[in-house]
């Protein structure tokens, strides 16, 4: 994306927010929702951006294993909950063992090398046998991975709800020009925004990244030009699952590491669908539409037609997307010529 | 003895021999399977001489590709096997080597029907094949500016996602990359695909500067065997794996078999195909 582009989106978005508030607006001076406050509709917005974010980090996993592979990952959920799991099972395991309490960073470091090392794993057992088969039974395997690692990581660690202390404020909350937010999820945000514009510069202008959008595009020229494709699988795997680890850690630390930390996956499906399968950007901004969409809708519409919108907002947000734009917003467009 | 004779000695001496050069990269005798059952090369023999253009010539299905494959070691990806005879560059086996590995040591292949990477722009096209290159980023520069002087038409179109660019343009990408490389052999897989026969002879004439110029050597698998004789100095033919007839590309121009099989020429001159002789086919079972 060019940065004129960011500018476009970013005025854009401003403008959209405000025209989504005035047809709430509208929507309450003729009585079809019961109220409308614009203070309130701010709060919602941010808190709903915000949420917006973390989905689009675990989303963000999805889109590397895509790109590199074509693989739709479907294991990624459980990579988050079985790198949460590690980082404080290390935790509590130093504390109970050897007695010494271990501090955040380096169970996070060590949490890393593990998800390095699974990584490689995948790999070897996984998708080196499996080279040249079709996607689906690379999709199938994923599967396979999904149960395999969240039972994996439940033996190692137990199955009962943890909590992951980061250092990070819960319930704190700031009022820039009177409207509330939560300070963990500004610094959530905060956190992927800066994990986003890393692998954005990763892949656009490293030699390994551009390899990588390489190996995406066709395996068998990438082979024949002499990228490892072994190399290249593990090193995204790697990453897709220091992705996970740090989504994992939002998410955990809000809202305790348990079983239902894999199952965000499947929120992250409508976002991938907004924002393409194979965009970091678009994982962002898709991110952000459902999150704040859900929220607005949940909390103006909803209580017009008795509530429970946003749990299936975001997928029918994703089923007009899917019948007007397949590629999603910032997908590469299925190169056909003719 | 009569002219033809003395052309046809010739024959069979080995593309290393006709040219007095040494083979840089030799053939010795191989075996294909693919998926443990399809044998498909029954005994593969061929070199490329340091410098030269050596051609494969054969019909579909006559085992031009999985050869080229062997020889870069792409089969192992699609489940094919060599499984018996040798495979030597400079004297040294190589066909236990990755590609990856290949690559390092100087043996690129350009598979047939381009294999760009479409979302890649043309420039980073080129600059994935120099991935296995560790001599610096100055010295890739270079060599990306040596490729845009043999394809100039590749500088005004750098920018431009490969998908979109021309048929043409994108074989240039696909040469360009493999040269990207620093290649001692490229293993060039039907070039003139569905291309025009002008930009075909046009790519053929900067293969051949190539050759000349930075001395890579050069094996063409080609199923246009007028072009690929012209620019060749020794050609293999094949015809269903195994290699019919060799001998340098000129003998084999005048070679009457040639002419008649691959050329459409005889000794009446054009053939037309009503004077071919048909049969019927034999009933079979179930038709």
């Amino acid at each position: 994306m060019k940065p004129l582009h960011v500018v476009y989106w970013v005025v854009g978005a401003v403008v959209a927010i405000f025209a989504i508030g005035a047809f709430h607006l509208a929507l309450a001076e003729i009585g079809w929702i019961p109220f409308f406050d614009w203070t309130f509709y701010f709060e919602v917005a941010a808190a709903g951006l915000l949420q917006g974010v973390m989905y689009s980090l675990v989303a963000l996993g999805f889109v590397l294993i895509f790109k590199a592979s074509g693989i739709f990952n479907f294991a990624q959920g459980s990579l988050v909950l079985f790198a949460a799991l590690t980082m404080v099972g290390l935790m509590e395991f130093a504390e109970r063992e050897l007695g010494i309490e271990l501090h955040w960073t380096i169970s996070f470091l060590l949490t890393v090398g593990v998800m390095i090392a699974v990584a490689i794993a995948i790999e070897r057992l996984v998708l080196r046998p499996l080279v040249n088969q079709p996607q689906i039974i690379l999709f199938m395997a994923t599967i396979g991975i999904f149960y395999f690692m969240d039972g994996f990581g439940q033996t190692l660690w137990g199955s009962d709800v943890k909590v992951l202390d980061v250092g990070m404020p819960i319930a704190a909350a700031v009022e820039p020009l009177g409207v509330r937010m939560n300070v963990y999820d500004l610094i959530a945000a905060g956190v992927g925004a800066v994990l986003v514009a890393v692998l954005a510069v990763f892949f656009q202008y490293t030699r390994i990244g551009r390899a990588l959008r390489a190996v995406a595009d066709d395996h068998q020229a990438a082979l024949s030009v002499g990228i490892p494709l072994k190399t290249i699988w593990t090193i995204v795997w790697s990453v897709a699952g220091v992705v996970a680890l740090v989504a994992g850690i939002m998410w955990g630390g809000k809202a305790g590491v348990q079983f239902s930390l894999a199952l965000i996956a499947f929120k992250a499906l409508p976002v991938l669908i907004l924002g393409g399968f194979t965009s970091i950007p678009g994982a962002i901004v898709g991110g952000l539409i459902i999150g704040y969409g859900e929220q607005v809708a949940e909390n103006f519409v909803g209580l017009a037609i008795g509530g429970a919108i946003q749990d299936w907002f975001a997928y029918m947000l994703a089923l007009v997307f899917l019948l007007f734009r397949p590629q999603g917003l910032f997908g590469e467009r299925i190169i056909e010529r003719v | 003895m009569s002219e033809a004779a003395v052309q046809d000695s010739s024959l069979g001496i080995g593309a290393a021999a006709a040219e007095g050069a040494p083979a840089l990269l030799s053939v010795n005798n191989i075996e294909v399977i693919y998926d443990h059952v399809i044998l498909v090369l029954k005994g593969v023999s061929l070199e490329v001489p340091l410098g030269g253009i050596v051609a494969l010539l054969g019909a579909n299905g006559a085992g031009k590709t999985t050869t080229l494959k062997a020889i870069s070691n792409l089969l192992r990806a699609e489940r094919g096997d060599v499984t018996k005879g040798s495979i030597t560059l400079g004297g040294e086996r190589v066909q236990h080597l990755t590609p990856n590995d290949l690559v390092k040591k100087g043996v690129i292949q350009v598979m047939e029907g381009r294999h760009c990477f479409e979302h890649l722009t043309v420039e980073e096209n080129l600059l994935t094949g120099a991935y296995t290159r560790g001599d610096g980023a100055a010295a890739v520069q270079q060599d990306l500016e040596m490729v845009y002087e043999y394809f100039p038409r590749l500088k005004e179109r750098r920018g431009s996602q490969a998908g979109y660019t021309s048929g043409g343009e994108q074989q240039m990408t696909a040469i360009g990359r493999a040269l990207m490389s620093r290649p001692k052999v490229v293993l060039l897989d039907e070039p003139s695909m569905g291309l025009a026969p002008q930009l075909v002879e046009q790519i053929f004439e900067i293969v051949k500067t190539i050759n000349e110029e930075q001395g890579v050597s050069i094996l063409l698998a080609e199923q246009n065997t007028n072009v690929a004789l012209r620019y060749a100095k020794y050609g293999y033919i094949l015809e269903s794996g195994r290699v019919v007839m060799d001998g340098p590309a000129e003998t084999l121009r005048q070679n009457e078999d040639v002419k008649e099989f691959y050329l459409g020429l005889s000794a009446t001159g054009r053939k037309s195909y009503r004077d071919v002789k048909h049969y019927k086919r034999r009933k079979r079972w179930l038709s």
